[in-house]
């Protein structure tokens, strides 16, 4: 079960999820205190650690849009955040499933801030609210990287079976 | 069955006799692009050889670019002695397509590329950097990736579990109109698509007003592309694509343009009437908020910012500093100006465009990232607003999430500099004219 700590809409950006100004911090153990960091409160709360690890934050469509920066995975990888949206922006996709984040994608999903979801593998379930919402599969393309633990892992595993161009 | 110029490229690139959209492919990479954050990507590529027991090695360093530009002279010691390791990296591994922070060489990433002559029509090319869909304007696939994918990158020279993109193909006919230019168009088309609207997709740009569209112009579509979320923008390559390479790139090696098929299967189609188009701007916070100049004109605004790899070429640099010349900004506006880069701030030096615009009260800067996205001088107090020729109006971007950021062309922006509001450039120049 995870409680759902912050709730947000469509288009979320990477200068939301972790603000330029900050980009010359690129160390993932450095980057979490600047996740959110211009929701004062929000950021408040992470850097207090008064947010458990497993937590949920909600959003709408197109989360992560925008810019490549990996920082935005980092820092969210660093408070142990889950994501659920109705969808995420190609590259931020793609970060998350390099670096191990946490991704849920389910269209439909409804949730407000205190409420529990559960994860199951084709759907999300509200606890709270006893509704339902079909949940994604990651492309298998994207899935053989998170079954290695990540591109590194995988990229290792490769160089080692002499992939290389 | 016809194919598209992204299935066209990946197929060659994967070393396979066809692919279609939906496939999932492994393309050789023929460039591998990086700036500051190639810090994190080094730290990535020797993490991937730990316990392998093999010697970290890049798999062509020729085909490696790293180029400073997001913060750059550094802004801060953290910065500096990041490049600094960067510089030590470069030099040990042999990455000839290096360019520091120098007056001549320098400037920002998706502008060094092409003026190179880095990127070929049919290359695969990818980027740490969600702009490097810019490089589509050369006929080449390119796109943004993280940092941890560059460092497989190096170590592999493939990109792996590549997901060939579906492709929408946007056909812009007619003239524009004066004063309206590639900027507009990309505006009005985000607009319409929305910032989702081409997620996971490529954009391929057709009709007569992209045949008669520069590079430079080609160069504004593609990068901004990514704003609807696109993989990437491509502009088949065609006799101004040779003509750009050949003149301006200085390219001398045969290059091997890739047109796509007539029956190229396409997701759908986006047609846009050039004719028709007004000066457009994107309104706070978001970049698919777009509007006509007419709804936003009279808004006041503090800061003007006319550059970036969006816009910080020598025709964007013509035009504004053509209608500055002989005027002043006006009063309790900020004006600054920063080339894309060294070449063009020389150009446009030698032109005298960088005379009028210091003579108008503009600041003109070093080329690189800086403003645009808050990391690096130019950053706007509580309330403010700017209007600003860079790319992205997300809250925050400029540094302070407290402020307003509108987007536009530099026709647009150079006139509202005169007004201290957001107006229109063919009523400022007729009232200029009327005044001399």
């Amino acid at each position: 079960m995870s409680k759902v700590v912050l709730t947000l809409g469509d288009d979320v950006s990477t200068d939301v999820i972790y603000p330029g100004r900050y980009m010359a911090t690129v160390l993932p153990t450095e980057t979490p205190q600047f996740a959110f960091a211009d929701d004062a409160e929000f950021n408040a709360k992470l850097t207090a650690k008064h947010v458990p690890p497993g937590s949920v934050v909600v959003a709408g469509k197109n989360f992560g849009c925008g810019s490549s920066r990996e920082q935005a995975v980092s820092t969210l990888n660093g408070h142990e955040l889950m994501i659920v949206a109705k969808g995420f922006a190609r590259i931020f996709l793609q970060n998350a499933v390099n670096l191990g984040l946490r991704l849920v994608e389910a269209p439909e999903i409804e949730a407000a801030e205190g409420e529990e979801l559960e994860i199951a593998a084709d759907a999300v379930v509200n606890t709270t609210t006893g509704k339902r919402f079909r949940r994604l599969p990651l492309p298998p393309a994207r899935a053989a990287i998170v079954a290695a633990g990540g591109l590194i892992p995988y990229t290792r595993k490769r160089l080692l079976e002499g992939t290389r161009a | 069955m016809g194919k598209t110029v992204v299935e066209k490229i990946l197929a060659r690139a994967a070393g396979r006799g066809a692919v279609t959209a939906g496939d999932v492919v492994e393309p050789a990479a023929d460039l591998a692009m990086s700036h500051e954050n190639a810090a994190l990507v080094i730290n990535q590529f020797l993490e991937i050889y730990q316990g392998t027991g093999l010697e970290p090695r890049i798999w062509d360093p020729s085909k490696v670019a790293i180029i400073f530009d997001h913060r750059v002279p550094a802004e801060s010691p953290k910065t500096a002695t990041n490049q600094k390791k960067v510089r030590e990296f470069v030099r040990a591994n042999g990455i000839t397509k290096f360019h520091d922070i120098r007056g001549d060489l320098g400037g920002i990433c998706h502008q060094v590329l092409p003026e190179n002559g880095y990127v070929r029509p049919g290359a695969v090319v990818l980027g740490t950097d969600s702009h490097t869909t810019s490089h589509g304007a050369l006929g080449a696939f390119a796109f943004g990736i993280g940092a941890t994918e560059m460092a497989s990158v190096w170590a592999l020279g493939i990109a792996l579990n590549v997901e060939v993109p579906g492709t929408i193909k946007v056909i812009v006919r007619g003239h524009l109109r004066r004063m309206v230019g590639p900027k507009d168009v990309i505006l009005h088309l985000v607009g319409r698509l929305t910032a989702e609207g081409a997620n996971f997709k490529v954009l391929e740009f057709h009709g007569d007003t992209i045949d008669a569209m520069p590079t430079s112009g080609r160069l504004v579509l593609c990068n901004m592309s990514v704003e609807a979320g696109a993989t990437s923008g491509i502009v088949p390559a065609d006799d101004e694509t040779l003509r750009y390479l050949r003149e301006e790139a200085h390219v001398e090696d045969v290059l091997h343009p890739v047109r796509p098929d007539a029956d190229a299967v396409y997701e759908r189609m986006v047609e846009i009437d050039a004719t028709a188009l007004e000066p457009q701007v994107a309104c706070p916070h978001a970049v698919d908020n777009v509007h006509s100049i007419g709804d936003v004109e009279g808004t006041r605004v503090h800061q003007i910012v006319i550059g970036s790899c969006t816009n910080g070429r020598l025709d964007d640099l013509e035009l504004a500093a053509g209608i500055l010349r002989g005027h002043k900004v006006a009063e309790g506006v900020r004006m600054l100006v920063f080339p894309a880069s060294g070449r063009i701030y020389t150009q446009a030096l030698l032109k005298g465009y960088i005379a009028d615009f210091v003579q108008a009260g503009a600041v003109v800067m070093n080329p690189g990232c800086g403003p645009c996205l808050g990391v690096h001088e130019g950053a706007l107090g509580d309330g403010e607003v700017a209007l600003s020729t860079t790319n992205r109006n997300f809250k925050g971007r400029m540094g302070n999430p407290k402020s307003e950021v509108y987007l536009c062309s530099p026709a647009v922006a150079a006139a509202s500099a005169l007004t201290g509001t957001i107006s229109d450039p063919r009523h400022v120049m007729a009232e200029i004219g009327a005044a001399r």
